[in-house]
Formats: structure tokens, C-alpha cells, sequence
């Protein structure tokens, strides 16, 4: 259960950007968060809504993209989706494979709100 | 009202990545070898590092930094080999942060060779967090079955080596090592694996020789 602690460090960057652009409130947030990034969605939204309260996100809605782990494999070229977790590329079972995404946890929009 | 909608793109665990790298460049220039160390509670990472410790000889070699929830247990086990050790008490967290490291890496002796850093007992949590390791070991204990690499998948597949303990007690257990090795391998093809017992030393040499070797690539790149 790290999700607070992730929480706790996207709260650093909401209050930056707040900052920066001189706003009052933050609306919404949308994080893209990989398949394989080792953080649970459902638990993420709950640490938001317990840490949000009494911030200037206290009304923001939290938008979670879950992003598909896809690799290329380096010696065919081949691209495609993961699903069970088998590094190897299914067209030439090379162990070669590259993960392009699946793996990030990124926050990507703020909605801001000045008076 | 005004609103505006910005384009952020930052990674929620950038400052800590920044942290973990900034200490990676630092203890590869003073030649250390960093290994952090992942497992369930129990695994026996404090046991493997008494093992290597015995078989380094010159404990001043080597340097520990445990992470715990609660107590100084650990890093008093790791002195009592006479090496350097220094407990992080989280106070509940479930990881090690690259932070907690950075605090104490002026303390870590010039001499030393490696440092291990043993990480909260969990397969989950500190798979997401760099801690600036040259070597990320993953262990696994047969007691705990042999269907976690794909219940834990973020811990096989971030890590260089499974170490799978207590291979005293496989006679006694119904653990697969031909699936358990398969499967690990089918999450990470790059993955070393060594099956060892602190019990009869199985594996030990074959690991000492493994670190050995990258601490001399290391400090042969970085001479």
C-alpha cells in the first residue's frame, strides 16, 4: 500500500503547478498510470480522496487512463500487447523485447480554476 | 470563473528516480557495488547477508543498510559479523525511498565494497521505488510456494537475480523448481537465478563469485 506516498508526492506537483499558473482551485486531475507500474488504480483513487480534503483539490475529480504494457521486440521489430506477462516476442521468441509503455505512472492534465 | 487545462506530464515518482540517480553516480564513482534487496517477510535476506558476510572474510568490505517497519533487530544481527550497519525504522511504511538512502551515504566507509541495502520485507511495494542500486536481487523462499513470480510480477521483472532460499527444505515441500525457474524466466529473460540453502551452503560460492565479478566490472569501468 504505497499509494499514499504517491499521492502525497503528486500533491507536491499539483501545488507547483497551482503556483505557476496562479490558481485558486485545481477541478481535475488525470494521471495515466501503467499496467505494470505496481500501483492499484482503485487504491490510488481512494488515497486521493482521503488526502484531497482541506487542499486546494478538495473539489477535483480524479481521472485514472490505464495504460497497456506494449513492447517491440529488438530483433523482429514486432510491437504488440503484453497480457500475460511472457517476455518473449510471440512472433520469434526473442527475450530482446523493449517496453515502449506500461510502466508509468505520470501525471498528464490539471484542470485549474482562478476567481 | 476562469479555468484552464494544463498538460503536465510529470512522473509521479521523478523526484525520487532523481534522487536514486544522483546516488547511483556517486557510489559507482567511489567504486561500491549497491545491491537492494526485495522479498516477502521471512524470505531470509537478513541470513543471506550474515552468509556473505561470513564468506567475504574481510567484513570491511562490505556495508549493510536495513529497512525495517519496527526495530533495530536486523542491523544488530549484521554488526554482530562485525560489519557496518545502519537501521531505517519506516515507522509503518511498506518501502525503502531513495531519500532515506541519500541521508545516509556519507556515513558509508571509503573502503567499502559493496553496500547492501535490505529492503521492507514486501514483493510489492518497493518494486516501484530506485533506491540508486547498481543490482536489484529478488529472493524467494521455498516455503512460500512456487507460484509467486507471476502473482508478483513487478518484483521479477525489475530485478538482475533471483535468489531462491531455503532449497534445504524441498524435499519436504511441494515446490517445482524446474516451474518456478520457468516461470521467472518468462517474465524476465535476463534474470540470474541461483537456488541456495543457508542450512548446507548450497549456491553461496556460486553467488560470492557472481558479486564478485560486478564489483570488479564496476570499478574496472569506473577506474
Amino acid at each position: 500500500m504505497h499509494e499514499l506516498s504517491i499521492v502525497a508526492s503528486l500533491f507536491e506537483t499539483l501545488d507547483e503547478q497551482a503556483q505557476e499558473h496562479g490558481a485558486k482551485r485545481i477541478a481535475g486531475v488525470t494521471l495515466k498510470i501503467g499496467r505494470l507500474s505496481g500501483v492499484v488504480p482503485e487504491l490510488l483513487a481512494s488515497a486521493f480522496d482521503m488526502y484531497k480534503k482541506g487542499t486546494i483539490a478538495e473539489e477535483a475529480t480524479l481521472t485514472v487512463e490505464v495504460v497497456p504494457l506494449r513492447v517491440r521486440c529488438r530483433a523482429c521489430g514486432e510491437e504488440r500487447h503484453v497480457e500475460s506477462y511472457v517476455f518473449l516476442c510471440a512472433a520469434c521468441t526473442s527475450p530482446d523485447l523493449e517496453i515502449l509503455e506500461g510502466t508509468e505512472m505520470i501525471l498528464e492534465r490539471v484542470e485549474l480554476e482562478a476567481d | 470563473m476562469t479555468t484552464k487545462d494544463v498538460i503536465v506530464l510529470a512522473d509521479l515518482l521523478g523526484t525520487n528516480k532523481k534522487i536514486a540517480a544522483d546516488i547511483r553516480t556517486e557510489l559507482e564513482r567511489r567504486g561500491i557495488l549497491a545491491v537492494n534487496l526485495l522479498s516477502s517477510p521471512g524470505a531470509g535476506k537478513t541470513t543471506l547477508l550474515e552468509q556473505i558476510a561470513v564468506r567475504l572474510r574481510d567484513t570491511a568490505r562490505m556495508a549493510v543498510i536495513e529497512g525495517d517497519i519496527e526495530t533495530e533487530r536486523d542491523a544488530e544481527r549484521i554488526r554482530a559479523k562485525g560489519v557496518p550497519a545502519w537501521q531505517i525504522t519506516t515507522g509503518g511504511a511498506c518501502h525503502l525511498e531513495a531519500k532515506m538512502i541519500a541521508r545516509i551515504l556519507p556515513e558509508v566507509p571509503p573502503e567499502s565494497e559493496y553496500l547492501f541495502i535490505e529492503n521492507v520485507g514486501n514483493l510489492v511495494c518497493p518494486a516501484s521505488y530506485e533506491l540508486g542500486e547498481s543490482l536489484r536481487f529478488v529472493l524467494l523462499s521455498t516455503p512460500e510456494g512456487d507460484d509467486k513470480p507471476k502473482k508478483y510480477p513487478k518484483a521479477f521483472t525489475t530485478s538482475d537475480v533471483l535468489v531462491l532460499t531455503k532449497a534445504d527444505l524441498l524435499p519436504y515441500l511441494p515446490f517445482d523448481l524446474a516451474k518456478v525457474q520457468a516461470e521467472a524466466l518468462e517474465l524476465n529473460p535476463r534474470l540470474r537465478i541461483f537456488v541456495t540453502s543457508a542450512v548446507t551452503g548450497q549456491g553461496l560460492d556460486e553467488l560470492l563469485a557472481f558479486l564478485t565479478a560486478a564489483r570488479r566490472d564496476l570499478a574496472a569501468r569506473h577506474a
